[in-house]
């Protein structure tokens, strides 16, 4: 799997004397969308924090674009191209809208192109348009999950990852942001998506890993995953 | 139109400019020299209360030490700039030592931003109360230092501080003596008014550069959530420490002045109410607003004096004799005040812009 954009080997993470990765191993390939499925407490929001460099792992390799992370500072992966959409979004709430898509754009010195991805970005998410002054944290969950995923873009990523993107968010919404991670993921953008809405997760995925308790159980092709007796099971309620 | 606008502006900056550099003047002949003391006292505040809102206000950093970074610079220019080291070190020093304020200032400034730093590093995983805790005690020891550093060599001479300190010297000229400026006589409490006035633009130019700067926009972030700011690629262990950093700076530049000013330093001056002072200017003011923070500096460095000089002989105008304590009165009335603001203008009496939109929204909202 040398030619993965992600590579994930026996990643161990333990904090506070709690094991909540017990050994992962997976892969993304460049412009694949993968989802991490499993119920809350599965070791999944660890997984991404710490491929964002957020927490140390305690074992194994994470390797981005050939090269090994373990040592690489979560400000310095951001500069390589790898994008975190934090749980809860973590927008910055006393800060205007326009103001947060900047900070997104906090690595890059090219102010030109930053104006040119912030036209992008307000293309790509109109609502952002009207609310463009507006401090982050009057808008809406939607909203606030829409300037995340856009503000996470103008860092002009390779790899994007999404923790959670349809929590506490209504129906409609939901469905409207998941669009627009097919959309970006269709312009070529590699994609990890972590999810507890299996279903969602594997209709707009190309594959998909099942967490539970720390380790995955399951792997394979999303419409797999989706027929498969044991996720039907134990998370789409069938 | 645009042209009358910006003659406008240029109008009120003229006005206000004139009202400042006549300040002295004004207060000399209307209330008195000693009134001309306590503005610069003022001034002096006023800076601190800018460099703390660097880390409380941009960073959100909850700083309750802040104090001890003025205690550094003062005690810096203290140290070298009397006859007090004769003291410790007779043999070295027969006379004391006797740098040119100017040489100590971007030292101590320098010393206090690695004392800032110092007591960043352990605290870089705290927030809130803990930080606040941490950063309480940690002004408290240099307090208790300064005052327990008399053995066993004398380097600070203990409770009793450091007295003869040179003063502040302008081009040659020492600003403790009295003036002739164009027929104008300028005694010594104008002479540091004008010099701390200097300053403290200096400390607002700065703040301004920093507030609209990415380390300003990178410092806010941290404030708002530490965790995505992380994600944005922000290195928020170097920049919180660059905020502490930065305020102590601005604390000990204050502290350097201050020495000079005063002549006479003490353990005294550097007690944990004085940092709390100087929160509350921030607070009551307007937390992450310039303009918020002056105004609280102003206010509260002001605020004692006028009860000190009304209260007493209001009461013995009324009662015949002094009921209470004009010290006692004045934590009661200054507790009252900060009960009232943060009641009815929770976000400083001239909040930043944010901070009103942030409120109005709430109320809008729910």
């Amino acid at each position: 799997m040398s030619s993965a954009l992600l590579e994930v080997r026996g990643l161990k993470v333990a904090y506070g004397g709690i094991h909540a990765v017990k050994g992962v191993d997976f892969y993304i390939a460049p412009g694949e969308l993968v989802a991490l499925i499993g119920s809350n407490g599965a070791g999944k929001t660890t997984t991404l924090k710490t491929l964002a460099g957020l927490h140390a792992a305690s074992s194994g390799q994470i390797h981005y674009n050939g090269l090994s992370l373990l040592h690489i500072p979560a400000h310095q992966r951001v500069a390589m191209g790898m994008a975190l959409v934090p749980e809860g979004r973590g927008v910055f709430a006393r800060l205007s809208v326009a103001e947060n898509l900047l900070m997104g754009a906090y690595t890059r010195g090219d102010k030109a192109q930053i104006d040119d991805d912030l036209a992008r970005m307000y293309a790509l998410f109109p609502r952002l348009v009207e609310r463009r002054d507006q401090l982050a944290g009057t808008l809406s969950g939607g909203e606030q999950q829409m300037l995340a995923m856009a503000r996470a873009l103008m860092s002009r990523p390779r790899l994007l990852m999404l923790d959670e993107p349809s929590m506490g968010l209504a129906p409609l919404m939901v469905k409207k942001i998941f669009e627009t991670i097919k959309e970006v993921a269709a312009q070529g953008m590699s994609i990890l998506l972590v999810e507890q809405n299996a279903r969602l997760a594997l209709q707009v995925a190309s594959r998909g890993y099942v967490m539970e308790s720390g380790a995955i159980t399951l792997s394979g092709v999303s419409a797999e995953l989706l027929g498969s007796d044991a996720v039907q099971r134990a998370y789409l309620g069938g | 139109m645009k042209k009358l606008k910006f003659s406008k502006q240029h109008v009120l900056f003229s006005v206000l400019f004139v009202s400042v550099m006549l300040l002295p003047f004004a207060t000399d002949a209307l209330l008195g020299r000693g009134w001309v003391r306590i503005v610069d006292f003022a001034m002096l505040y006023i800076m601190l209360a800018l460099g703390l809102n660097i880390v409380v206000g941009y960073a959100g950093l909850l700083d309750l030490g802040y104090i001890a970074f003025f205690a550094v610079g003062a005690y810096c220019y203290a140290l070298t700039g009397s006859p007090h080291l004769a003291l410790a070190f007779p043999l070295l020093f027969p006379d004391g030592l006797h740098l040119s304020f100017w040489i100590v200032l971007p030292l101590a400034a320098l010393l206090a931003g690695g004392f800032g730093a110092l007591l960043g590093a352990p605290t870089l995983r705290l927030r809130g109360d803990y930080l606040a805790i941490v950063t309480l005690g940690f002004g408290e020891i240099i307090r208790i230092f300064m005052n327990n550093l008399n053995a066993p060599i004398n380097l600070t001479n203990g409770p009793q501080g450091i007295s003869r300190i040179d003063p502040v010297s302008v081009a040659g000229v020492a600003l403790n003596t009295t003036q002739q400026v164009f027929g104008i006589e300028l005694p010594s409490v104008h002479l540091y008014f004008y010099l701390f006035l200097s300053f403290t633009a200096l400390v607002v130019f700065v703040s301004r550069r920093l507030e609209k700067s990415r380390i300003g926009r990178a410092w806010m972030a941290i404030r708002e959530d530490e965790i995505a700011a992380s994600a944005m690629g922000i290195n928020t262990r170097n920049l919180k420490l660059l905020a502490f950093a930065m305020g102590a700076a601005f604390g000990g530049v204050s502290g350097t002045l201050f020495a000079g000013f005063q002549g006479f330093v003490s353990p005294e001056s550097f007690s944990l109410m004085e940092s709390v002072m100087v929160l509350c200017m921030v607070v009551l003011g307007g937390m992450g607003n310039i303009y918020g923070v002056i105004l609280g500096g102003l206010l509260l460095a002001l605020l004692p004096e006028v009860l000190r000089h009304s209260v007493v002989p209001l009461q013995q105008a009324l009662f015949g004799r002094i009921v209470i304590d004009p010290e006692s009165l004045r934590m009661l009335l200054f507790g009252t005040a900060l009960i009232a603001v943060m009641l009815y203008r929770p976000a400083g009496l001239w909040p930043s812009g944010v901070r009103r939109r942030e409120l109005e929204s709430d109320e809008v909202a729910p």
